[in-house]
């Protein structure tokens, strides 16, 4: 589990940190392309990049890939949400509740601790081939997650906040809404970064073990007949997929969590980066 | 003018004693101590606040100021003895009480602005309406233009304002103020000090002060009660300050019974500081 803040901005400023960060994966694939030309690493099993990126303009340009897309997409974000609401509100009844947290702590352990993938067939048996069964598999996988970190929220808040506002005379339900949901928001969205990659986890392995579509369908597919290159177009696919789930996730938490200080508190003049011209602009946080 | 200093803390119970705002009656708080003993923090104190009152606080540190004022307002139940509230045994959470926390206590996801407004809106109060009081309180605390700010884009003195407003807007009739200046400088300090002698003249309340400065209690208090030092602190003495009202903290600072009251209280807190010093030591 993450723990809430964990974003350290670093001195660098964010423009050239980006740079980096392009250089870095361009590396990499020329990196795997020389490997697999000079015939270090064997092609059959490892692929090229550009006949990965052919397969995946093909995909898209043919439009083949959209129905599998959309289809693992639903599954996913179906997976995610119930998963995350169903976390939250189990987390935000259990953590207030001591007794009943105290009678259920060791099922919620024991679920947790269950390797959860094995239920893939299972719930294939009972929610059929179609998206449910991987629906069911996400919601099983991101539920623990967003739930103990609710859970762990809850029991973080303040105790002199607590205090105080009750002391203004908030009910249960005020408490809720003014103290326990705020505090414990900064909790869920660390979790919801994980919750992301395991909805997609839930969703693929799901169309892997049984479906007739979707993008772990597709890879599935290429593996029967050894198309590598197939295989790995689709992972990245997936991966890109994650990625922009995450930074929509990101940009929530932004939002909602403005009332956060920064690990380190910086001044405009911190944030600001100096233009080859050398004038200083004003970088948006 | 005359300093009067009681070696019995109570005035014997008169029959027609008007009810007091808060009344603790024989309280021992006990905590269950590191080495699984326990650790009597308060031992058998009386102390009667009447209403409108303005009483201040002082003791050596961790001799259990915060201690009262948390069993005065509910959140904590001693270990025996009794709580009266207006003469009403106090069951639950004091609604007659605003309490100013010695710690930080605005919700950090809160702007200032909803954090004052907030127990206006508990008690149902009509958004619009409780802005517009809110926004009223923060200029009343030299606010004005932070209404948007967030509890840590304040400096430490701007958030003690905001939650002196917090506690003031809901208007209680008793409020506990567990040292509500101590995380100011000098200068903000008077100003504040000022500031609330102001207010409290205007609209008189009955208040616990807690305070480690003994400058401060004298030149806000119509009574100073000084606490023992711990383990089982009680009132070992208190003093009427006869200053005049209204007062002025800084100038009434330079008054000469305003000396005489320091030396008299000082001798006796003096001592328990000292006390609680040797006990720390071991
Ligand atoms: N919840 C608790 N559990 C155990 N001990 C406690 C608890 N609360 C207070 N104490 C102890 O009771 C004593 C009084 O604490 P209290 O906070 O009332 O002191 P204080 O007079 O307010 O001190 P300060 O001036 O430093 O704020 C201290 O010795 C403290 O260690
Ligand atoms: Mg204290």
């Amino acid at each position: 589990m993450r723990t809430p803040k964990a974003k350290p901005r670093g001195p660098v400023a964010p423009r050239s940190v980006l740079h980096f960060q392009i250089i870095l994966l361009l590396g990499i694939f020329v990196a795997w392309w020389g490997l697999v030309k000079l015939d270090i690493i064997p092609q059959f099993f490892f692929g090229d990049p550009v006949g990965v990126m052919q397969r995946l303009i093909k995909w898209f340009v043919t439009g083949s890939i959209w129905t599998h897309l959309i289809n693992t997409l639903i599954e996913t974000m179906l997976g995610f949400v119930i998963g995350t609401v169903s976390g939250l509100v189990c987390g935000l009844w259990l953590a207030l509740n001591p007794m009943l947290a105290r009678v259920f702590d060791p099922f919620i352990k024991a679920a947790n601790s269950m390797p959860r993938l094995i239920f893939a067939p299972i719930f294939a048996l009972w929610f059929g081939l179609g998206i449910w069964s991987k629906v069911a598999l996400g919601v099983t996988l991101v539920f623990f997650v967003v739930f103990f970190n609710v859970f762990q929220g809850v029991r973080e808040v303040s105790p002199v906040v607590l205090a105080n506002v009750r002391l203004m005379g908030a009910n249960r339900r005020q408490l809720m809404r003014w103290v326990y949901l705020p505090s414990a928001t900064s909790w869920v969205f660390s979790s919801l970064h994980n919750a992301v990659g395991l909805a997609f986890v839930g969703a693929v392995i799901g169309e892997y073990l049984g479906s007739a579509r979707g993008v772990g369908y597709l890879i599935l597919q290429a593996e029967g007949v050894f198309d590598i290159n197939s295989v790995i177009a689709g992972i990245l696919l997936l991966t890109v997929f994650a990625l922009l789930l995450d930074i929509v996730v990101s940009r929530v938490e932004v939002r909602l969590l403005r009332w956060q200080a920064p690990v380190q508190a910086q001044t405009v003049q911190a944030q600001t980066v100096k233009t080859p011209a050398g004038q200083v602009q004003a970088v948006q946080a | 003018m005359t300093i009067t200093m009681s070696s019995t803390l109570r005035p014997p119970p008169s029959k027609v004693a008007p009810l007091a705002a808060v009344e603790l009656k024989n309280v021992t708080c006990q905590f269950a101590g590191s080495g699984g003993g326990t650790y009597t923090a308060v031992s058998d104190v009386d102390l009667r606040i009447e209403d409108a009152e303005f009483v201040a606080v002082v003791g050596p540190t961790g001799c259990g100021k915060s201690t009262l004022l948390n069993v005065a307002s509910g959140l904590l139940e001693p270990s025996s003895g009794d709580v009266l509230v207006f003469g009403k045994p106090l069951s639950g959470l004091n609604r007659q009480s605003a309490y100013l926390f010695q710690a930080d206590a605005l919700m950090p996801w809160r702007t200032a602005l909803d954090n004052i407004a907030a127990g206006l809106l508990f008690r149902n109060m009509r958004k619009a309406e409780a802005e517009a009081q809110a926004r009223d309180w923060l200029a009343r605390v030299g606010l004005r233009a932070h209404a948007d700010r967030y509890p840590h884009q304040m400096s430490g003195g701007m958030r003690k304002r905001v939650a002196l407003a917090q506690a003031l807007i809901l208007d209680p009739p008793i409020l506990l103020m567990d040292e509500p200046f101590s995380a100011l400088d000098i200068q903000t300090r008077q100003l504040m000090e000022d500031e609330l002698l102001q207010l409290w003249s205007v609209n008189r309340k009955s208040v616990i002060f807690v305070t480690h400065d003994l400058e401060e209690a004298i030149s806000l208090a119509d009574r100073v009660v000084v606490l023992a030092a711990g383990p089982g602190t009680r009132p070992v003495a208190e003093f009427n300050i006869t200053l005049p009202r209204p007062r002025e903290v800084s100038e009434i600072r330079m008054t000469q019974e305003f000396l005489e009251l320091h030396t008299a209280i000082w001798q006796v807190l003096k001592k328990e500081v000292l006390k609680s010093h040797a006990h720390a030591q071991g």
